[in-house]
């Protein structure tokens, strides 16, 4: 029971991280239907900027603040300089871009700040709770907290405000959102902006647990986009369950198999999923008119 | 035409080079574009994507090296049990998978590619873990093939071969309807065509294109590690289809050059060796997103209008 309890904690706790990476996923997806592969360096430059401002001497709240900005900054200028001029390319060429971003943004943080691994002082210290038998980090439930205000933000973004409604509309239908005023560009950039945010706060909320480097995105991005894929590519909802599930099965299977096979069993259970409900747990299928 | 063209630029461009360096190189980019050209009939012929390939490129390379080390098969025949292992993984995997389509495809493709290279990684026993093992030299009828002299021409004849196979494929009516596949599945099902058995095949057929080519490459460098599966692999060969353009078979040869020459012109810039990688990468599929040699094309025909 208390060995349960231990992987479900550490379980959920990564995949709440692997949720905001595929909510990041999501977000770009629905309003340009372009997939990020530089999704995971949103999250390792968050790790990282705010590990190098704290070793400037900037405290650690303005050190964070400064790494989300910058690290949005990134993500808009990404959209406006890479993806922007590119319009009309094949999806193919696109995920390219995306993919060369990455690669680009990994060698430029190598560069910035080093090839080592960093880690960050825990919010709440660093001594575990004994709870029912397990032993739980604070900084877990630090993140847990911080992923849950995030998706409530989101999701209180795009319901309630003017500027959620045009989200919402330009991924429904991006030539009739432009019929009605809705500047489509902008809402593209936006989406950029808030899935650089999320995925800097991420790495923010990881790095005292899972130690960050220049080349931490890459692992994050593929699971974060296994999990938009397995909740169904598109579905915000799909994305937070879908980043859930697979930190608990790599959870479960590091402690009930083998901890070299985690990320194995992680993409086997994808690949069944896939093959058995090709559209995702949440995704609907679609039906193409000919 | 392009055959006899390719063939004698293979065989001419020796001539050009001013040391072994070159023939090492020049090595690395035929091996390279002989899986480039399998990926190639996949995605620019067939439509469909693989993020997954290294994986059967680490299956091609890891069996030159069990097969004589572990097994005492002879390096040749442990090549073709590497690439009908592949083609059977691919036969066995395929069928459910390319039912899927585009993203779908693309995460399929590449929880599969990771797969393989995990277990690369962990089986230590055969495979020598993270660190990798050596691999036995080349023995072709008596002869051992050491240097890269002599490679050059092995991995050039074995290139062409495969670059002929390659074109007349494209030429068969299975080609036809690949290409078929690659703008309607609707239309191609519709003609008649068994869109699944197609699919499935050409995914065989790539597949043994990328375990020779990760064979060779094995059996040139005399060392294999997991990386050789990994992710990036696999970006890398799709990076070389679009770079060079889908659906162009020169174009394989072409995307190959750029990402094999590129990294070792960039050494001398070191520690910016990645950030510029990216770079190109990036510029390139802004600027040409068709591809190099169709957007080459075009434009010349364009002028020729």
């Amino acid at each position: 029971m208390a060995e349960l309890l231990q992987f479900m904690s550490s379980g959920l706790t990564v995949g709440a991280i692997y949720a905001l990476v595929a909510l990041g996923f999501t977000l770009i997806y629905k309003a340009s239907d372009i997939i990020n592969f530089a999704q995971g360096e949103f999250v390792m430059l968050g790790g990282m900027t705010t590990v190098f401002a704290a070793l400037a001497g900037v405290p650690l709240p303005l050190a964070a603040l400064i790494a989300v900005v910058a690290t949005t900054a990134i993500g808009m200028a990404l959209h406006r300089f890479a993806i922007e001029p590119a319009r009309g390319a094949s999806p193919v060429a696109l995920i390219m871009i995306t993919i060369g971003a990455s690669i680009f943004l990994r060698g430029v943080a190598q560069i910035v700040f080093d090839r080592r691994f960093h880690s960050l002082p825990p919010l709440l210290g660093a001594d575990p709770i004994q709870f029912a038998g397990a032993a739980i980090l604070p900084q877990s439930l630090v993140v847990l907290a911080g992923a849950t205000v995030i998706v409530l933000l989101l999701w209180l973004l795009i319901e309630r405000t003017l500027l959620g409604k045009a989200v919402v509309a330009t991924a429904a239908n991006r030539l009739a959102a432009r019929l009605i005023g809705i500047d489509t560009r902008r809402i593209v950039d936006f989406s950029f902006a808030v899935s650089a945010a999320i995925g800097a706060i991420a790495g923010i909320l990881i790095t005292p647990i899972a130690l960050t480097s220049y080349d931490a995105g890459t692992l994050l991005a593929l699971k974060g986009f296994a999990a938009a894929m397995l909740g169904g590519i598109g579905s915000a909802a799909g994305a937070v369950v879908g980043g859930l599930l697979i930190g608990m099965m790599e959870a479960f299977a590091a402690g009930y198999v083998s901890s070299n096979y985690k990320d194995a069993v992680a993409f086997l259970i994808i690949l069944v999923v896939l093959v058995a409900i090709p559209q995702g747990l949440f995704g609907r299928a679609k039906v193409e008119r000919v | 035409m392009p055959a006899i063209a390719i063939a004698a630029l293979v065989a001419i461009l020796p001539l050009f080079f001013p040391s072994g360096y070159y023939y090492r190189i020049g090595v690395l980019v035929l091996i390279f574009s002989l899986a480039v050209v399998g990926l190639n009939l996949l995605m620019g012929f067939a439509g469909q994507v693989s993020l997954g390939h290294a994986g059967f490129l680490g299956i091609g390379a890891y069996s030159v090296a069990i097969g004589p080390v572990h097994l005492g098969l002879p390096s040749w025949l442990s090549l073709l049990a590497g690439a009908l292992l592949s083609g059977g993984i691919a036969f066995l995997v395929g069928r459910p998978i390319l039912r899927l389509k585009g993203h779908y495809l693309a995460v399929a493709t590449l929880g599969l590619g990771l797969l393989l290279a995990i277990v690369l990684t962990n089986e230590a026993r055969w495979t020598g873990g993270p660190d990798g093992m050596s691999v036995p030299k080349l023995e072709l009828f008596g002869w051992s093939v050491r240097g890269a002299t002599a490679w050059y021409w092995v991995a050039g004849v074995t290139f062409v071969c495969g670059f002929v196979l390659a074109l007349n494929l494209m030429d068969s009516p299975t080609g036809r309807a690949l290409q078929a596949i690659h703008d309607s599945e609707i239309a191609a099902r519709v003609l008649g065509i068994d869109v699944a058995r197609k699919k499935l095949a050409i995914f065989v057929i790539s597949a043994m294109y990328a375990s020779v080519a990760g064979s060779f490459l094995a059996l040139f460098n005399g060392y294999i590690t997991p990386d050789a599966a990994g992710f990036l692999r696999s970006i890398e060969l799709v990076a070389m289809v679009v770079l060079g353009g889908m659906g162009s078979i020169v174009g394989s040869l072409v995307g190959a050059c750029v990402l094999v020459v590129l990294p070792q012109a960039l050494t001398v810039f070191h520690d910016y060796e990645q950030a510029l990688l990216g770079l190109v990468v990036m510029v390139f599929m802004i600027f040409l997103r068709q591809g190099i040699v169709p957007s080459i094309a075009g434009a010349l025909a364009g002028r020729r209008k």
